[in-house]
């Protein structure tokens, strides 16, 4: 029997799949529909300082036809009454013993104002509390938000104030709006967080009305960076994630979040690394049900593998994760065209004519032309069989026999060794001993 | 027959019977999946007879949960491997997709369904549901075309002991007999029996209700009794000639035609089909696809009354179907051999109380039309001899089974029936719908008991 139960810093939920802290678990009323529809978890919208929200206030990203490929928002944190949100939130705990219920919170940077808030959301009977650092608009002007994310030394100072009186799991809501995002999440360590939740938005503007020369969202004329997310920031997502799940210097329980849709996007989450994985945009395109697919797929993908629980599998993409340094300079493939499946559109050469190595050979032959890869002067990059059309028409196939190998570190070694500099001419008789020729 | 036409190289007849619609590809199934809104309380859904929640089952498409997939479609109708390739899509679900509102191409969901449900049987079948414990009762189901078989599964989940008697040897009812071979092959009615047998259900073939096994022995034996037994064959004309060598029911036609045999079925040089409701269609052009070399349909009204759907007149005419509209027979000419019919031209008359406008004949119109072969296609007659033998059983001025409409039992507390038997001939996908919701009433009925 498959098992998804999972325990994330303390924080136990039947499934991996929790609500993001955003319109989706705003009230009583969503956050108990979800749970009745099999979500496993929910981290409440964010509650705390008083906030008023501007009316219009997302943007959408279509792409080719489909909608909300990535979605902006310039939404604040709970627009409704701390007292409210707690008794909303003690409420659905008693309903859903089973699910987890957490709590995520963002008042000003003082410390007894955190203290209190810390105390009265652990009375709620809730199973963890999530600090938001990352909303990066309206509240980080206000000195909240992505303004304590950005800056490590706040973000560890906060965290210590919500520590040093919880009782109850912590989580470390990072922002992707960093250039190192080990730094926050060392912080969060340090100031004794239970656990990191990443990512929130990416700073955006989604584009701009050509008629009216208006940003999109549009708010009486004006416009301004929003956060992003959606399926478009996964990659960014995964990324950061897998950052974070390295560093040995962190080492905490992580909850992803950034562009999850369905259950492969969950289990690729879970690969690098996460314990537990959240939802906002998906929902807010198709509302809660996405998760009946999200259950049933990642059940069925399991027993389809003999995999019985979620342990057995997490991170395990994580130590194929490494430096540029450590890969095989002469694991070699090329690509290779099946005539048989080829449609004539001859984008592979014009791809790879215009943007590669200009090794693909275009033939006439009865009124069409035939594309064919010259493999010796194919280096292999792949663009090609990334354009191509047709499932399983160019594959990359290695040629190396796997007898020699040297990654770029190696080769550098080897040369201070031999007392030889890292010249052109160095490398390329390298190259040459390897029968790699590069035009 | 006087002129049979000649037989067809054996790559001819697999070519001309071969898939009108062929399955998508991994890579057109997700991408046609993807294409789906997902939208929410689907018109797709509510158009679609048996309720099939589409915009979950093509969801689960695109994200390559296709057992997932299975199981929705399952949830809901029991043959839909049938469904998918012989539902008349234009007019249910495809035809209510929000698609065309837009001016867009509906999604094609009955081949999208077609791919879920091909991946299921191409994986052999991996249980879906779970089995009620039995619960000591049993029920009796009569025929096994797609109102039996959705009843024998259903009861069988619910915990009941199921037997399935079917009069032929081949079980499945018209699903392997009736629908035209292009849309499906008899292989694929046979998966969706296994399938219903799979969950313990007793199938008995060559068992004939009324004659083999009598009526009340059948009711001293169950607790309750389905009847899914179908309609019969075509009716006669009435007309003379109708006993000369060449003159055949549509239904035995397409039977021989279904033991997929080709070149053991003879169809004449020239045909006539009598009669223009989607069963001609097929008689039609099946006969084509065998060789003969012109085909006629001839019905007494206009192409506005046919009964026929718009997409079968197309494939028809696609098929160089000659039709003769606001024609009758009114002799068939021949000694042993059928040589010709003469027909009469009609006009339209006033509108009957029904609206639809009557045929009156022209006088003097006569014309005759040389054929080798009649094939009598108009309608399908009640099996009211058997029905009328069955205690306590009421029957409508057509013939038809009554029944009330969610429970589907029939004035005999014991018996309920759904099918062809009490709509007068409707779609698989009817049948499938009735099939499931008469296992809930006879749940209901016998849970009270
Ligand atoms: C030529 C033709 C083509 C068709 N094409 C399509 C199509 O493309 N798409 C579509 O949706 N629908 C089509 N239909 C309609 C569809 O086949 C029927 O609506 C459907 O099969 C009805 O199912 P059923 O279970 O009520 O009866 P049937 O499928 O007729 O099954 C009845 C079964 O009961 C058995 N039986 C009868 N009497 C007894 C007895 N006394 N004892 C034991 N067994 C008995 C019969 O042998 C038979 O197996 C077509 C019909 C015909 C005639
Ligand atoms: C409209 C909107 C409002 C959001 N509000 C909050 C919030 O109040 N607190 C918070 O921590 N994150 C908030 N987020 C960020 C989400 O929780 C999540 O981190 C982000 O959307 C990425 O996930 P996704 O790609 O599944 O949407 C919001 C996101 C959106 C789109
Ligand atoms: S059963 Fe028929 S009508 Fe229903 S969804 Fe499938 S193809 Fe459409
Ligand atoms: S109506 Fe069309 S687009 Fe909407 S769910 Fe149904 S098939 Fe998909």
């Amino acid at each position: 029997m498959v098992d998804l139960s999972i325990n994330c810093a303390g924080i136990k939920s039947p499934n991996p799949f929790w609500l993001a802290s955003a319109p989706p678990s705003n009230s009583a009323y969503q956050n108990c529909k979800a749970f009745e529809q099999g979500w496993g978890g929910t981290v409440w919208k964010t509650i705390g300082e008083p906030v008023m929200n501007v009316f219009n206030r997302y943007g959408g990203l279509d792409y080719n036809g489909q909608k909300i490929f990535g979605l902006n928002n310039i939404e604040l944190i709970s627009d409704r009454p701390i007292e409210v949100n707690l008794k909303e939130i003690a409420e659905t705990k008693k309903l859903w013993h089973d699910r987890a219920v957490v709590v995520s919170l963002m008042v000003e940077s003082k410390r007894e104002t955190w203290h209190e808030i810390v105390k009265r959301t652990i009375d709620t009977g809730c199973d963890g509390i999530e600090l938001n650092y990352g909303c990066p608009h309206g509240m980080s002007e206000r000195g909240m938000g992505a303004a304590v994310g950005q800056v490590p030394e706040y973000c560890k100072m906060i965290t210590e104030w919500v520590t040093e009186v919880s009782t109850i799991p912590v989580l470390v809501k990072l922002t992707p709006n960093v250039s190192n995002i080990q730094l926050p999440a060392r912080a969060a360590k340090a100031a004794g967080a239970d656990g990191i939740s990443l990512i929130n938005t990416i700073n955006s503007i989604i584009g701009i009305n050509l008629d009216t020369f208006e940003l999109r969202p549009n708010v009486g004329g004006l416009g301004g960076h929003g956060g992003y997310a959606g399926p478009a920031v996964k990659p960014i997502a995964l990324h950061l994630l897998s950052q974070v799940a390295i560093d040995p210097e962190v080492n905490l329980p992580i909850s992803g979040i950034g562009g999850v849709s369905n259950w492969r996007d969950a289990l690729e989450f879970i690969l690098l690394g996460a314990s537990s994985v959240q939802v906002c945009t998906a929902v807010m395109h198709y509302g809660f049900r996405i998760v009946d697919d999200m259950i049933e797929g990642m059940t069925n993908w399991m027993e389809s593998k003999g995999i019985t629980s979620l342990d057995q599998i997490r991170g395990k993409s994580l130590p194929r994760v490494n430096d540029f340094g450590n890969f095989d300079l002469l694991n070699r493939t090329i690509a290779r065209i099946d005539q048989q499946k080829c449609i004539h559109c001859n984008l592979c050469y014009i791809a790879c004519e215009d943007a590669a190595h200009q090794c693909i050979d275009l033939t006439p032959v009865n009124g069409h032309n035939k594309t064919e890869v010259r493999e010796k002067d194919c280096v292999g990059c792949a663009l090609c069989s990334l354009v191509c059309p047709v499932e399983n028409c160019i594959s990359m196939v290695r040629i190396d026999d796997g007898s020699a190998s040297k990654t770029w570190n190696q080769l550098t070694e080897e040369f201070r060794k031999n007392g030889k500099q890292m010249t052109w001419e160095n490398l390329a008789e390298f190259q040459h001993k390897h029968g790699i020729e590069i035009h | 027959m006087k002129n049979i036409a000649s037989k067809l190289p054996s790559e001819q007849y697999e070519k001309n019977f071969s898939d009108l619609h062929p399955p998508f590809t991994q890579n057109s199934a997700v991408a046609e999946a993807n294409r789906c809104l997902y939208c929410y309380d689907s018109p797709c859904m509510k158009a679609c007879p048996t309720h099939i929640d589409i915009s979950t089952f093509i969801k689960k498409i695109s994200t390559g949960n296709l057992l997932g997939s299975a199981k929705t479609i399952y949830e809901s109708n029991w043959v839909p491997l049938t469904c998918a390739k012989a539902c008349p899509v234009d007019v249910l679900c495809e035809g209510a997709c929000v698609y065309n509102a837009k001016g867009e191409k509906a999604i094609e969901i009955g081949r999208l369904q077609r791919y879920a449900i091909e991946n299921y049987f191409d994986k052999g079948m991996p249980a879906l549901f779970h089995k009620a414990p039995k619960n000591g009762k049993s029920v009796g189901i009569v025929g096994s075309g797609p109102a039996g078989l959705a009843c024998s599964a259903e009861l069988a989940l619910l915990g009941y002991e199921v037997t399935i008697y079917e009069a032929n040897k081949i079980p499945g009812g018209l699903n392997t007999w009736g629908i035209a071979p292009y849309k499906m092959r008899r292989e694929d009615s046979l998966k969706e029996v296994e399938l219903v047998k799979s969950f313990g259900v007793d199938l008995k073939t060559e068992v004939m209700i009324g004659k083999t096994v009598k009526v009340d022995d059948l009711l001293k034996k169950h607790d309750a009794i389905f009847l899914g037994v179908g309609l019969g064959e075509s009716p006669q004309l009435s007309i003379s000639g109708e006993e000369l060598s060449g003159v055949v029911g549509a239904l035995d036609f397409i039977e021989k035609v279904k033991t997929e045999n080709w070149e053991n079925v003879h169809v004449g040089k020239k045909v006539a089909v009598i009669g223009a409701g989607n069963t001609s269609i097929d008689a039609a052009t099946e006969a084509k696809r065998l060789g003969a070399e012109q085909v006629f349909i001839i019905y007494r009204r206009s192409d506005v009354e046919m009964s026929a759907y718009e997409f079968e007149y197309e494939l028809a005419k696609k098929d160089g179907i000659v039709f003769h509209f606001l024609t009758s027979p009114k002799r068939i000419i021949g000694n042993s051999f059928v040589e010709g019919i003469e027909c009469l031209k009609m006009k339209l008359g006033e509108p009957d109380i029904h609206g639809r406008r009557k045929p009156v004949p022209i006088l003097r119109s006569e014309f005759t039309i040389p054929v080798d072969m009649i094939i009598k296609a108009i309608g399908q007659e009640t099996k009211s001899s058997f029905l009328s033998s069955i205690p306590k059983l009421t029957l409508d001025d057509e013939g038809c089974v009554i029944v009330d409409r969610t429970t589907f039992q029939t004035a005999n507390p014991k018996i309920f029936a759904g099918g062809d038997c009490i709509n007068g001939g409707k779609e698989v996908v009817n049948a499938a719908y009735d099939g499931k919701h008469a296992a809930h009433g006879i749940d209901k009925f016998l849970s009270k008991k």
